[in-house]
């Protein structure tokens, strides 16, 4: 689950971590309004969405006086931006935050995250803040230091030190960043963070440092426990198909094809969509139904993946394990005449009960094909949407 | 032979007296598995599934003699149950919980570390060595005593593998589901070495997906100390970057983790790929037909 940067910069205030004063904004006059109560006489106006790239992609927007703020606001609320990290369509501004302005020195890159090979979390740092990250790790990996924290330890000074050191820290900021480094890791342990990155943190010209942005991500398997987190999730900026999943605990993920896939398992699902592909189809979506793919999970799924309207083929795609086939093929059967399926659907199960599922297809009278196999599933399916 | 479980193993069940505990465990002694007893907290001296029931995993290993365990207790409960079982003297843990938080993770595999406690999972099928001991929510029916070990990250795939190399005759020596979370217990690597020490298994088939570097890990390993024929299917060659493909492990983060650079690792260690997971056991068939 991610954070907007208004939010994120509300815990980092909150863990000690210096932001820029700032107030998020609904309209222009609030923009305005945010603006006069910050003071100054230079502001920043930032389009509020779940993406990264936003500075390029005019979602972020230097303004002198109170009508560039307006102007800056009026331009974005109520948009979408696409970013490179969006999609051509974009996500919804909702939300600008307005922010005083910052004199920059410099600007450092520092993040907290997983080192899956490790299995711990790892603090990355670069001097070439303010830039894409995986630009400078492929590029220029020898200005990226890193170091991995031991979960009983925690983050040591001395890892602070030698991070502080690497990003040319000198003097007092030494022990200013490693406040700010051991907060940092005191959040994302205690708010479960799956990713915390700044980018940039500065160096203002009079040396002090600053979060000038801010991401966090919540690991979705811990939001259960991180209620005041829950609750700054803003479902608008999510995939609608996936949302709408998301209630039926289904696993869904748009993709561009036309073939439809349902499938038991999370393996199996990808399996299915790169077969697809295999055989010269181009897979509409990934959705795991689960293990227990009961007829009211199936009708669901069906309703999901048919609001699609680009879509011109169903596979269906399941090992029934536990779960009998004869089930599951009920369930398809169920669904396909409820919902009104008018789109060709091919059916491979195999597993427990496989032959009788079979059978019970065959005798429903629906326009459901039946698959020998994986191979024949995939090739009845792309012949299908053609 | 076989690896990690075998028909001397004595099984216990944390999150015994649950639902999916009660299930699987029903399933896991029809198959044939000892299971000893379990441990529900607060239930101990209770009989359930006509095993004895404790409050502790330490009284259950105590009084039953249990070297394994399998955990179905809920995500938020389950670090804790792998840290017990640890605790107990467990040589064996095997987690099937899915959706517990990594930073839990994290904690689990340091404090495992050096212990020499080896735990399978979590979020993955479990461990089944055919015809003699299932640990875990796989179906036993389509298994087989043979000659093939799978080492898989994802359940069903693993029961696609299965199906295909039972089909055609070569069965399998052991499956390990090793889970598809970010931060596991066993990774490609220690399968990779138990299978290659073990004399019973002939080819080993391992299932990947896109996410992390262990599948390159496990090539590298490949190269230098696996003598035995592997064949390897990776899933996910058209998900999306940036996405997270149902396991919590399967996401392609900033242009590493695709399916692209593991087939290349795999290829260059000399790891037979099939681009299809229907073609797994035909491969591996294929392979062994020209050892034996």
């Amino acid at each position: 689950m991610n954070l907007h940067e208004y939010q994120a910069k509300e815990v980092f205030s909150a863990y000690g971590i210096p932001v820029p004063t700032g107030r998020v904004a609904a309209t222009p006059d609030e923009a305005v309004a945010a603006a006069e109560a910050l003071g100054g006489s230079i502001w920043v106006v930032k389009a509020q969405v779940h993406a990264g790239g936003r500075g390029k992609a005019g979602g972020v927007k230097l303004a002198r006086d109170k009508d560039a703020v307006r102007a800056a606001a009026a331009a974005m609320l109520g948009t979408r931006l696409a970013t490179k990290q969006t999609g051509p369509e974009g996500l919804p501004v909702e939300k600008v935050y307005v922010e005083s302005g910052s004199a920059i020195d410099r600007e450092i890159y520092l993040s907290l995250t997983l080192n899956r090979e490790k299995g711990r979390i790892a603090m990355v740092g670069s001097a070439a803040g303010g830039m894409d990250i995986e630009e400078v790790a492929e590029h220029s990996p020898e200005k990226i230091t890193k170091v991995d924290i031991h979960p009983a330890a925690g983050l040591q000074p001395y890892q602070c030190r030698r991070m502080a050191f690497a990003l040319g820290f000198k003097g007092a900021q030494i022990a200013e960043f490693q406040k700010i480094a051991m907060s940092l890791y005191d959040l994302v342990v205690q708010k479960d963070a799956g990713l915390v990155e700044v980018n940039p943190l500065i160096v203002t010209k009079d040396g002090k440092l600053v979060a000038l942005d801010a991401k966090i991500n919540i690991d979705a398997n811990a939001v259960f426990r991180q209620p005041e987190l829950a609750k700054m999730r803003d479902t608008s900026q999510e995939d609608p198909m996936e949302l709408k999943a998301s209630e039926h605990d289904l696993n869904y993920v748009s993709l561009d094809g036309d073939i439809a896939c349902m499938v038991n398992g999370a393996g199996l699902a990808m399996a299915t969509m790169d077969l697809i592909k295999l055989h010269g189809g181009t897979p509409a979506n990934f959705l795991d139904v689960g293990g227990g793919a009961t007829a009211e999970r199936v009708t669901a799924a069906f309703n999901l993946i048919l609001s699609n309207p680009k879509v011109r083929a169903i596979l269906v795609n399941i090992f029934g394990g536990i779960v009998r086939c004869d089930l599951i093929a009920e369930g398809v059967i169920t669904a396909v005449k409820n919902v009104g399926v008018k789109v060709p659907v091919v059916v491979r199960l195999e597993g427990t009960n496989a032959e009788k599922a079979r059978e019970m297809l065959a005798a429903s009278g629906l326009k459901v094909t039946a698959a020998a196999d994986l191979t024949d599933a995939a090739q009845k399916a792309v012949a299908a949407a053609r | 032979m076989s690896i990690l479980v075998d028909k001397n193993t004595r099984v216990i069940c944390q999150g015994f007296t649950g639902k999916q505990g009660t299930f699987h465990s029903e399933q896991c002694i029809a198959y044939g598995t000892q299971v000893v007893g379990g441990v529900t907290p607060g239930r101990g001296g209770d009989q359930h599934l006509g095993r004895p029931v404790f409050d502790t995993v330490h009284d259950a290993v105590r009084a039953t003699g249990a070297n394994a365990s399998m955990i179905y207790v809920p995500a938020g409960y389950a670090a804790d149950a792998i840290l017990e079982a640890a605790d107990a003297g467990v040589e064996l843990v095997v987690c099937i919980t899915e959706g517990i938080p990594v930073n839990d993770m994290v904690r689990v595999k340091a404090t495992l570390a050096g212990t020499g406690v080896k735990l399978v999972g979590p979020n993955c099928p479990g461990v089944i060595t055919p015809g003699e001991c299932k640990i875990g929510i796989m179906p036993g029916f389509i298994h087989k005593p043979g000659c093939i070990g799978i080492v898989s990250r994802s359940g069903t795939l693993t029961y696609e593998t299965v199906f295909q190399t039972t089909n055609n005759g070569l069965g399998q020596s052991t499956c390990v589901g090793i889970g598809g979370d970010p931060v596991r217990g066993l990774n490609f690597v220690e399968v990779l070495q138990l299978f290659q020490d073990d004399p019973k298994t002939e080819g080993i088939i391992m299932v990947g997906e896109i996410g992390g570097s262990d599948e390159e890990a496990g090539a590298e390993f490949i190269k230098q100390h696996v003598t035995k024929p592997v064949v390897a299917y990776i899933a996910g060659v058209t998900a999306p970057p940036g996405k997270r493909m149902g396991h919590a492990g399967a996401v392609i983060a900033g242009g590493k983790g695709t399916a692209a650079d593991k087939y290349s690792a795999l290829e260059a260690a000399g790891v037979r790929t099939v681009k299809s997971p229907a073609e797994l056991g035909a491969a591996m068939s294929e392979k062994l037909r020209g050892r034996r």
